[in-house]
């Protein structure tokens, strides 16, 4: 059986998919990775399902080696790639021969980085899921010494690319109204939208700090407010004018109120965004953010005909010879 | 009652990918009632593109698919079924029981009972009764995993949250405000009174149930010492027993 093991970790690396849906009602919120774009470029990397569990570091990577040769791809935030004494291209799929060891360093920019291997992490699942949900206390970080075990791979080809985007510096993210927006005077509202928040360092699977550069955005009575259920991608403003956007780890019902929630197709953007980064709020009508997110799961689904092939450096090959150049052009399943 | 029978029910977009239908503006018994018996007829009706229905204190929020189903037609759907029966009368939940759970209240295992006490208005000797006593219902799950909301407190507990968290309570805590009381499954920071220690352990992911407590259960915390519970620590629920109530 092929399996990974892990000799060195950063401090909050774990397994994840897309999460847990349906146990609201158990007071358990989604979960899954921060950034799920990143799962689906993964998968469509390795033309393989976007449910198979795939490794996420936050901040800083590790080392590991696999028993077997195995197709993985690396996508999220940017970070320096090691394997065989070879830097391996971010945002690609590559082949990880048996025993070779691939090191991951620290974010290049961004805050989450993942891991995707071929067949996918056939690690423990608990509540229809294997990702670790720490703030439930399902499943747990992930320290050097771990071996995961993983799936079969039905899969094939290596040696494509997928161009980055822009969503791991900040910038602005669309969000609409929701239910508790009224809460807040328009003028409230609007300063909102006006302000240039830097992401705080305080950040992490379950919310991330915004530091608005004067005052915060407290509504009358908010130690009163009705406790209501919550959604990722809602923005809390706690008791001492605080923002918060809550994430996929989040809990499922808060009391303090929120002014507005982070569109599904921008919160990857705002989990990315790395400490210090710049970020803007920007209303939209519900119709625009329906289009939005329309426009957002085709691109999606479309992910697989963006693949291009990984063009070598020569100047970075030092065994050049070794190499089979014909078959590393070749995309895998050309017939799909 | 504050809820103006021209405002609620109510249906507001929550998010992209939700619908809130809302009871009512604060806590209610009837809003709570009837939160859990809607979102019972929602899941019957088991429409396509809705992928989750959950309750809250007052409310139903669906999860759906926007591009499946839009916020227009789920909205009319949510409104034609709202309007066939008395939402507010409706019964509780079938299958509820009544759950006995050992508690210290005060002591180092909850310092802010005095805190609590005094914001209420009461005695400590009379906020021990005053909670001990009250038989609670949940109305919720949420928070955390398997956590209930319960109420609702005699008035005196109408106190707000506090306007700085409590770094961490303890798996376990019993904390208090506004006429509710929450039992926490995992050590967390709050903005509410930690009055009561329990041993129960709400959320065992490995068991085949992991959830002990449902919406619509009623509890009662009843006043043990910290050695007693000490003794309880060994069972996963702490001492705590139930039996169901017969409707």
């Amino acid at each position: 059986m092929t399996s990974l093991t892990i000799h060195s970790a950063g401090p909050a690396m774990s397994v994840q998919d897309l999460g847990r849906s349906g146990l609201l009602d158990a007071g358990i919120s989604r979960g899954g990775a921060a950034d799920r774009l990143a799962i689906f470029e993964g998968a469509a990397l390795l033309r393989q399902s976007p449910e198979l569990p795939v490794i996420e570091m936050m901040g800083m990577g590790g080392a590991f080696s696999v028993n077997t040769d195995c197709r993985i791809a690396l996508t999220g935030a940017p970070m320096r790639a090691v394997a065989d004494g070879q830097e391996l291209t971010w945002n690609a799929s590559h082949l990880l021969s048996a025993g070779t060891r691939l090191s991951i360093g620290g974010c290049r920019m961004g805050s989450y980085g993942y891991l995707h291997l071929g067949g996918g992490v056939d690690g423990p699942r608990a509540l229809g899921s294997a990702a670790t949900h720490l703030s439930a206390g399902i499943g747990k970080v992930l320290a050097a010494g771990d071996t995961l075990p993983i799936g079969p791979d039905g899969g094939q080809g290596t040696g494509e690319l997928l161009a980055q985007d822009d969503r791991f510096e900040g910038g602005t993210i669309r969000i609409v109204a929701s239910f508790q927006t009224a809460l807040f005077s328009e003028q409230e509202q609007a300063r909102f939208a006006a302000t240039h928040f830097k992401r705080d360092a305080r950040a992490n699977r379950m919310g991330v700090r915004l530091t608005p550069p004067e005052g915060g955005f407290a509504p009358p009575d908010g130690r009163n407010v009705l406790s209501e259920v919550i959604m990722p991608g809602d923005i809390q403003i706690t008791g001492d004018g605080t923002p918060f956007v809550l994430m996929s780890e989040c809990q499922t019902i808060g009391g303090y109120p929120r002014i507005g929630t982070v569109l599904p197709c921008d919160l990857p953007r705002v989990a990315q965004t790395p400490a210090g980064g710049s970020l803007r709020f920007a209303f939209v009508s519900l119709e625009e953010a329906v289009a939005l997110e329309r426009a957002e799961a085709a691109r999606r689904k479309d992910l697989r005909s963006q693949l291009r092939p990984l063009i070598r450096d020569p100047h970075r090959m030092s065994n050049l010879l070794s190499y089979n150049l014909i078959s590393g052009m070749i995309a895998g399943d050309e017939f799909e | 009652m504050s809820r103006a029978q021209s405002d609620f029910p109510r249906v507001m977009p929550a998010g992209v990918t939700g619908l809130l239908v809302s009871f009512d503006s604060t806590l209610s018994e009837p809003g709570n009632r009837a939160a859990l018996a809607f979102r019972a007829a929602v899941v019957a009706e088991a429409w396509d593109g809705v992928e989750e229905v959950s309750s809250s204190l007052v409310s139903v929020l669906l999860r759906f698919d926007p591009l499946h189903i839009s916020h227009a037609e789920l909205s009319s759907r949510l409104t034609r079924l709202l309007a066939t029966r008395r939402w507010y009368e409706a019964a509780l939940p079938a299958g509820r029981r009544f759950w006995r759970v050992p508690t210290v209240f005060g002591t180092k295992a909850a310092p802010q009972l005095e805190e609590a006490a005094a914001a209420a208005g009461l005695s400590v000797a009379e906020a021990i009764a005053s909670l001990s006593q009250a038989r609670v219902r949940v109305e919720t799950i949420g928070f955390a995993p398997g956590q209930p909301y319960l109420g609702e407190l005699p008035e005196a507990w109408d106190i707000p949250r506090q306007s700085q968290l409590t770094d961490r309570v303890p798996e376990g805590a019993l904390v208090v405000a506004i006429r509710q009381l929450v039992l926490f499954s995992v050590s967390t920071p709050t903005g509410w009174r930690h009055v009561g220690q329990t041993a129960i352990k709400l959320f065992q992911p490995e068991a085949a149930d992991p959830f002990v407590l449902r919406a619509g259960d009623e509890v009662q915390f009843f006043q043990t010492t910290p050695e007693a519970l000490q003794n309880m620590r060994r069972d996963p629920l702490g001492g705590a027993t139930s039996e169901r109530i017969r409707p």
